[in-house]
């Protein structure tokens, strides 16, 4: 018995080793040379000058990060702008997506059309919403103004034309794609409740509220935490609204966009690599912060 | 659990207290309108874009949006489809979204297949590593891919861009197929393995034919995140004719600065292709959404 295992061993191992080598080959290849690699290469070059042009980027230590965070505005309202979008993401869209999928989990007829129209702006790329929201606030024409001067409003404000308001504007429209995403979220988490543990809530007289704040919302946790992840990776990454609808004028710059602008129209990579790495580190936090609830997942198993 | 679900149903109700009954057909109806004042009001984006692009701008810079339609004309989706170049944006959508999804797919569930079904020293390693790449904001690749694309001589090529949406995309793809890969029994390939099947026919013959129903979700999905990307567009391509309509519609934008006719048509066209997708694949577009986070 002893001596069967220890031939067979070495021959066991041998062969698990690397068949499961030859199947990652191709795919951990391109992500590694198309992602992993790039990744670290931008925070090689967040310590140059490079402009884009010289064959060898100038090592410039951490000036560029120096420069940053004491001296450019701009940079300080992208991170406040970002900031706010967080804000709103993590608390409007997530109540609003939690209230639409606590009334559509109930049977009720017609529920699917209404549903349809919720997670409708899904489907849509993010220049379509910013075009058909940039009509919408149109100064003169628009509905929005449209409406307010036919209820008695003589002189509406210009929206995305105002520096006061346009952040906001913008991310209204990004919320109103956001609550049909995680109102799919919800509700796939409340399909996945055990119906028992609602109905012993309710043989023990819980009302409705009560039934939702102590039964309903605790075993959604795993879910919200999911969407607030979500949802500040995707305002971290906000970028298409604001290059489409104000192009970060009128004090709506946020990181990825003001990234962009200084690595791509202003040919100052270095600098721009710089913001990349800001914002990588921020949502480094989060990344990491899934990923150890992914890990402790496998290492339950 | 069947019971207490039944003695919300109405006809129980209605027998045991009448009162609680019409309260609850009150409820329900104000409910109704509730609902559909919201969803009214939450389409109104929509709808205003779509009334738009049967309108002319004159009309609409003289009497304002509000007005009464004096006339529908439909020379504004002629003017888009034509002169503002969508046909061509969309034609180059798909060149790009098509590869990139077999592409993905197929990479994707080789990797998957290794992670779920191996037992090796990188697994998780590799695995976690496909799980944080799905997360990285893009701005930290740019510049990078930006470069490679240059010295391989891909910049400005319908290539580039469905190499970097394949490499991309595979994280996530790879998570969403291991675990669904996972839970396929051990018990299947034995048999196979006995008859001597190598290693590459149990992962064609078995293991995807077993996950088509996930990849079909997938594919969905990705379809439209693929087809709606926009940053990648305007990073690696240069020429207009070359744009996807997402760049396309930033293209237009611009020409068409104040012709917002123009402007609507194009945007409802562009939403064509992902909205024919939704409404057909829609379980499992929505299966899709819920793949990545409520496993």
């Amino acid at each position: 018995m002893a001596a069967a295992l220890q031939i067979k061993k070495p021959v066991v191992r041998r062969r698990i080793n690397w068949t499961p080598y030859l199947f990652l080959l191709a795919p951990l290849a391109l992500y590694v040379v198309w992602i992993i690699a790039p990744t670290f290469y931008t925070i090689y070059l967040s310590l140059t000058n490079w402009n884009g042009v010289d064959p060898v980027p100038g090592f410039v230590g951490l000036q560029n990060f120096e420069r940053l965070f004491t001296k450019d505005r701009t940079f300080s309202e992208a991170l406040l702008n970002n900031v706010r979008w967080l804000v709103v993401f993590i608390t409007i869209p997530t109540t609003l997506g939690l209230g639409l999928a606590m009334i559509f989990n109930n049977e009720m007829r017609g529920g699917r059309w209404y549903k349809i129209s919720f997670y409708s702006p899904l489907v849509m790329s993010l220049p379509v919403i910013g075009l058909i929201w940039g009509w919408v606030y149109h100064p003169r024409a628009g509905l929005l103004n449209g409406f307010l001067q036919a209820i008695g409003v003589s002189s509406p404000p210009g929206w995305l034309g105002d520096r006061e308001l346009a952040i906001w504007a913008v991310i209204i429209a990004a919320v109103w794609r956001q609550v049909g995403y995680v109102m799919v979220l919800y509700l796939a988490g409340l399909k996945n409740i055990d119906p028992s543990f609602v109905d012993a809530a309710r043989v023990d007289g819980a009302n409705r509220w009560q039934l939702f704040r102590h039964v309903v919302l605790p075993l959604l946790a795993p879910v919200t935490t999911i969407i607030v992840v979500i949802s500040i990776i995707d305002s971290l990454r906000a970028f298409d609204l604001v290059s489409i609808m104000t192009r970060g004028a009128q004090n709506t710059q946020v990181l990825a966009n003001f990234m962009y602008i200084e690595a791509f129209n202003n040919y100052r990579m270095g600098y721009g690599a710089a913001i990349a790495v800001v914002l990588f580190a921020i949502s480094l936090v989060f990344i990491g912060f899934y990923l150890s609830r992914v890990i402790r997942d496998e290492l339950e198993y | 659990m069947t019971t207490v679900a039944k003695t919300t149903t109405p006809p129980g109700t209605r027998t045991a207290a009448p009162a609680a009954g019409t309260r609850q057909i009150w409820g329900r109806t104000g409910l109704y309108v509730f609902l559909t004042v919201l969803t009214i009001v939450w389409l109104l984006p929509v709808i205003a874009a779509f009334i738009t692009s049967f309108r002319t701008m004159d009309e609409i810079s003289i009497h304002g949006f509000w007005s009464v339609p004096q006339q529908f004309t439909l020379s504004n989706f002629n003017e888009a489809w034509n002169q503002a170049r969508v046909s061509r944006y969309l034609g180059n959508s798909f060149i790009i979204t098509i590869p990139a999804l077999i592409g993905m797919l197929f990479l994707s569930s080789l990797s998957a297949y290794a992670l779920a079904r191996y037992k090796f020293k990188l697994n998780l390693p590799i695995y976690f590593m496909f799980v944080a790449g799905t997360m990285l904001p893009f701005q930290i690749l740019l510049l990078p891919v930006f470069r490679l694309t240059n010295a391989l001589n891909l910049y400005n090529t319908h290539l580039a861009l469905i190499i970097i949406h394949t490499a991309f995309q595979m994280g996530f793809c790879t998570f969403v197929l291991r675990n669904f890969m996972r839970t396929v029994p051990g018990e299947i390939f034995d048999a196979a393995r006995v008859d001597g099947a190598s290693e590459f026919r149990m992962f064609w013959q078995i293991m995807i034919p077993l996950s088509l129903p996930a990849m079909a979700a997938l594919a969905t999905l990705e379809f439209t995140w693929v087809f709606n990307d926009y940053l990648w567009a305007i990073i690696l391509l240069q020429d207009d004719t070359l744009k996807p309509v997402t760049a396309g519609l930033a293209t237009l934008r611009g020409q068409f600065n104040t012709n917002w006719p123009v402007i609507t048509a194009g945007a409802l066209i562009a939403t064509l292709p992902t909205l024919i997708v939704f409404i057909f694949l829609q379980r499992y577009f929505i299966q899709g959404l819920t793949l990545g986070s409520g496993k």
